[in-house]
């Protein structure tokens, strides 16, 4: 059996390092924060908050405190709060250990892309540009196939760029792989896949 | 020094013209200038553009501009929330202008600090690259973004003294303060006006000179996606 969206977020979690700063991106990255355990992570938001804490409980609810995907968070007694400039001086600082982030598509040398869909999808690219150039470790969380069953994990991308050469580590249904010279390595596979199956869901090299 | 005006309507007098650039705080819905936004819609100033991380929705924030088709370009991160911004941009009515979230807080930053370029790594090998000058450093390549100086800067604020020292609250703080310092004209909305000397000197977040003209107004302070977690039974 693959892994659900609770499983890829679990296994996301492993990944992050006690005591480190962290940017959780919107869709299955934001499931992460339920995985984390004993461990002592501070979730940056990048409208300007670090120190995130959990929805809040209904009619506690403050329009001045929302998260980077406008949803209405709660503080804890670490947060801080400062201006965007700060917000992505930090980012683009490299003081943020690492992001987990959605994709549409990424490719064997780290490229990614996951903020636009010409002539169908324009929203904009937010601040995933400036955290895949930033932050020191970028970790990709995404289903290894589209809706159509065609592979997001390809030689090279065809979408419009976040970033290149900016992914560390893909994490998804089928298992975790590594970028690394030459393409991809499997470090890990879902539990219950097998490697030929992983390799026929992929189109990029894996060494 | 007088700073304080009776409304929005008052505060913008003599300081809007067709075809001026100005800089918004907010992120979202939270901490935009909603009343200084509605003063711009009834003084029915056209051919905006706008510096705004994002677009409000179809019926508040730059939304309501949109609707009287008051604008004419968004420089933006992020605009997915607002129906009507994607009918007129895809229609071809609207311009558009993406800046990664980063590099536009930097670029309002860097013009109110006077400093009119900088090169920064985000969107290197990007579409946001192109015909944008290249410059390695240390062994890594950048590009050269510029600071952005507008006409005029709205923002929202917490609390503001009779001179114009700002506090922010929580994360409604977000681009308010670098967007207000690039501006020739910066005005404040706040929810409370509070007397000189009732604000701790250290714990003021943007100092009075980035600050023209304040207004005191009441807020609706829309929330764009209520979450919220069940209490549990004790």
């Amino acid at each position: 059996m693959p892994w659900d969206r609770n499983q890829m977020a679990e296994r996301a979690a492993q990944e992050l390092e006690d005591g480190t700063y962290v940017n959780l991106g919107i869709g299955i990255p934001t499931l992460v924060s339920n995985y984390v355990g004993d461990k002592d992570i501070t979730l940056q938001s990048e409208n300007g908050m670090l120190g995130m804490g959990p929805f809040p409980f209904e009619g506690d609810e403050d329009p001045d405190l929302i998260n980077a995907g406008k949803q209405t968070i709660t503080e804890l007694p670490r947060t801080a709060y400062f201006d965007s400039a700060t917000s992505f001086g930090m980012i683009r600082g490299g003081k943020i250990a690492a992001a987990i982030l959605g994709a549409m598509e990424v490719a064997e040398n780290g490229d990614l892309a996951n903020w636009m869909i010409p002539g169908k999808l324009v929203k904009g690219m937010g601040g995933a540009m400036d955290l895949v150039a930033g932050v020191q470790r970028v970790i990709v969380v995404m289903d290894h196939t589209n809706k159509a069953g065609e592979t997001k994990v390809l030689k090279e991308c065809t979408l419009p760029l976040t970033g290149t050469g900016v992914v560390d580590r893909i994490i998804t249904n089928l298992g975790v792989l590594d970028v690394v010279e030459g393409g991809l390595k499997i470090v890990e596979l879902a539990d219950g896949v097998t490697e030929e199956e992983l390799r026929a869901a992929t189109e990029a090299t894996i060494v | 020094m007088k700073k304080i005006y009776g409304s929005a309507a008052e505060a913008l007098d003599g300081l809007l013209f067709d075809g001026m650039f100005i800089a918004s705080g907010g992120f979202g819905l939270c901490g935009i200038p909603e009343l200084l936004l509605q003063a711009i819609k009834d003084a029915g100033t056209k051919d905006l553009t706008f510096a705004s991380n994002n677009a409000g929705v179809d019926d508040f924030g730059i939304g309501i501009l949109l609707q009287t088709r008051q604008v004419k370009k968004m420089i933006s991160s992020y605009v997915g929330e607002n129906k009507e911004f994607m009918r007129q941009y895809l229609s071809g009515e609207l311009e558009l202008e993406f800046n990664p979230q980063g590099t536009l807080a930097e670029r309002m930053r860097a013009g109110g600090a006077g400093i009119p370029g900088f090169y920064t790594k985000t969107g290197v090998g990007t579409q946001i690259a192109e015909g944008k000058e290249h410059k390695d450093f240390n062994g890594e390549t950048y590009i050269l973004e510029t600071g952005m100086f507008a006409d005029l800067s709205i923002v929202k604020a917490w609390k503001a003294d009779e001179t114009g020292n700002l506090i922010f609250r929580k994360a409604a703080r977000n681009f308010n303060p670098p967007a207000a310092t690039c501006g020739k004209v910066c005005v404040v909305e706040v929810e409370e006006i509070v007397p000189t000397g009732s604000l701790d000197p250290d714990h003021i977040h943007l100092p009075g000179v980035y600050v023209h003209r304040i207004i005191q107004g009441e807020h609706e302070k829309r929330i764009e996606q209520r979450t919220v977690r069940q209490r549990e039974n004790a």
